[in-house]
């Protein structure tokens, strides 16, 4: 199995990490037509704005786009929670519009806000310990949306369908278990 | 819940890699720092070109001016405290400045000691010449790295020479055997724990930007190829002829370093970059670098 790293900008190698220390093959993804090679396609943490001016800059809104239409799994992480969010609060545009949420940007605050937690998430045994960095969240979720964790009652982790997506960084800890997660999305996608 | 670990602090540096960090002076540049892709701007006064022409001491900048680029932009603000005054630190804390450079572009405020960057929430990156001064700044708590450089002379030679010694020293570190360590520690003047990670994982513990002197996307590229796993440009795009071009060209050759085919188009009609210095031109008591310990 292959799993794609979107490689504009963003803590990539972590993600390839990840996916190594689950047993399958990690490639930082630069071009589009590299999607054509992949099982799965991670959006990492970054800076959402940079990333989505790239994204634009090199044609790969489209591309993943129908990526997704054709329904292989995608998992964003903070900045890759915004990028496939449909809503995004404050301003009347969005980057892919996959997801049926609404997401918030900086919603804990600034970086002296930033924390770590641990945190229940849905189909994984024990807590997980969350990493979140100018994290967003999850302000509204559609009717087909899965939530999958909540901090202080708010929507940090949720499943639609094809994609996942979580505004902490499980990349961060030694954890693989939402990896993991995600590789048995694409197990159930191609079986 | 807990605030400013260190995994927060050094997580919030790798959100920034592969991207470039660009200093503004104020919210009109920020906006176009943001609009070309920067991962994050440096807030400050002057410019490090302008500091060097002016002169005199330089301090931390006016808080209106950290403010003011704060609510232009949605992307992280940094801004610089001198070396060793930790209530500058404390005031950019204050002002909710996402991460402080302790920076040698100021005029330091003390000859011995740098700032205790473990007592702050808000994280820290600290310039280095080689891996003995980025070890130590990493022990006083700093969660990011850059090259030193020279900055505000437009010349990637510092930065290069920095970047090239701290990389082959890694690699000879790795290449070490257990018993060596020590005494290695003892001649760069490292924490010892640190350098057994480095002679561990290959890598620094924190990540590592270039800086002081990237001036064309060109110099951005070479520094990612050396090393870099980002880059800060200071004078370079708002002394160049077109500051929105040029900031595109420099974050679109930081993503794709490799595609040179790309950065030949990038590099087309940029305008004149920075007019530069040659570092032998510059008095040792005007080289920034020289100043940390």
């Amino acid at each position: 199995m292959r799993i794609g790293v979107l490689a504009l900008q963003g803590a990539v190698a972590e993600h390839v990490r990840c996916i190594e220390a689950c047993g399958a093959e990690g490639v930082p993804i630069k071009r589009t037509h590299q999607l054509d090679e992949i099982d799965g396609l991670i959006i990492p943490g970054g800076e959402s704005t940079t990333i989505g001016k790239l994204m634009r800059e090199y044609g790969f809104i489209d591309a993943i786009r129908e990526f997704s239409a054709a329904r292989k799994p995608i998992f964003g992480t903070c900045a890759g929670l915004i990028v496939i969010a449909e809503r995004i609060t404050g301003q009347d545009w969005a980057h892919l519009e996959l997801m049926d949420i609404t997401v918030s940007r900086n919603a804990f605050g600034r970086q002296r806000e930033s924390f770590e937690t641990d945190l229940e998430v849905k189909g994984i045994e024990g807590k997980v310990r969350a990493v979140f960095i100018r994290a967003p969240l999850i302000t509204e979720a559609g009717p087909d949306v899965d939530v999958l964790s909540t901090y202080n009652g708010q929507i940090v982790a949720a499943r639609q369908g094809h994609l996942l997506a979580t505004s902490f960084h499980p990349e961060l800890t030694d954890d693989v278990r939402i990896h993991g997660y995600f590789l048995d999305m694409i197990r159930q996608a191609s079986a | 819940m807990e605030t400013g670990t260190t995994r927060v602090k050094r997580g919030m540096a790798e959100m920034q890699k592969g991207g470039v960090i660009m200093d503004v002076m104020n919210a009109e540049q920020a906006k176009i720092a943001e609009a070309a892709g920067a991962s994050a701007v440096m807030a400050l006064e002057r410019v490090p070109a302008d500091i060097r022409a002016a002169g005199g001491v330089a301090r931390m900048a006016d808080p209106t001016i950290i403010e003011e680029v704060q609510k232009a932009v949605s992307i992280p603000v940094m801004a610089k405290a001198r070396i060793g005054h930790f209530v500058e630190a404390k005031l950019l804390e204050a002002m909710g400045v996402d991460y402080i450079d302790e920076s040698e572009v100021l005029t330091p405020a003390d000859e011995v000691y740098h700032i205790d960057k473990h007592a702050f929430t808000v994280p820290f990156v600290c310039g280095a010449r080689d891996l003995g001064e980025a070890l130590r700044r990493i022990g006083e708590g700093a969660s990011m790295i850059r090259t030193k450089g020279e900055p505000g002379t437009g010349n990637i030679v510092e930065a290069v020479r920095h970047m090239r010694l701290m990389m082959s020293q890694i690699r000879k570190v790795q290449n070490m055997s257990r018993d060596e360590l020590m005494a290695e520690a003892k001649n760069l003047g490292a924490p010892y724990e640190l350098l057994l990670q480095v002679h561990e994982t290959g890598r620094l513990p924190v990540v590592n930007f270039a800086a002081g002197g990237v001036a064309t996307p060109a110099d951005a590229a070479l520094m990612m190829h050396l090393g870099a796993d980002g880059v800060f440009v200071g004078s370079g795009i708002f002394k160049s002829d077109n500051p929105e071009k040029f900031a595109r060209a420099i974050v679109q050759a930081t993503t794709h370093y490799e595609d040179y085919g790309l950065i030949v188009e990038l590099s087309k009609n940029l305008g004149t970059p920075m007019k530069g210095i040659e570092i032998s031109k510059l008095h040792a008591s005007e080289r920034m670098q020289e100043r940390g310990w």
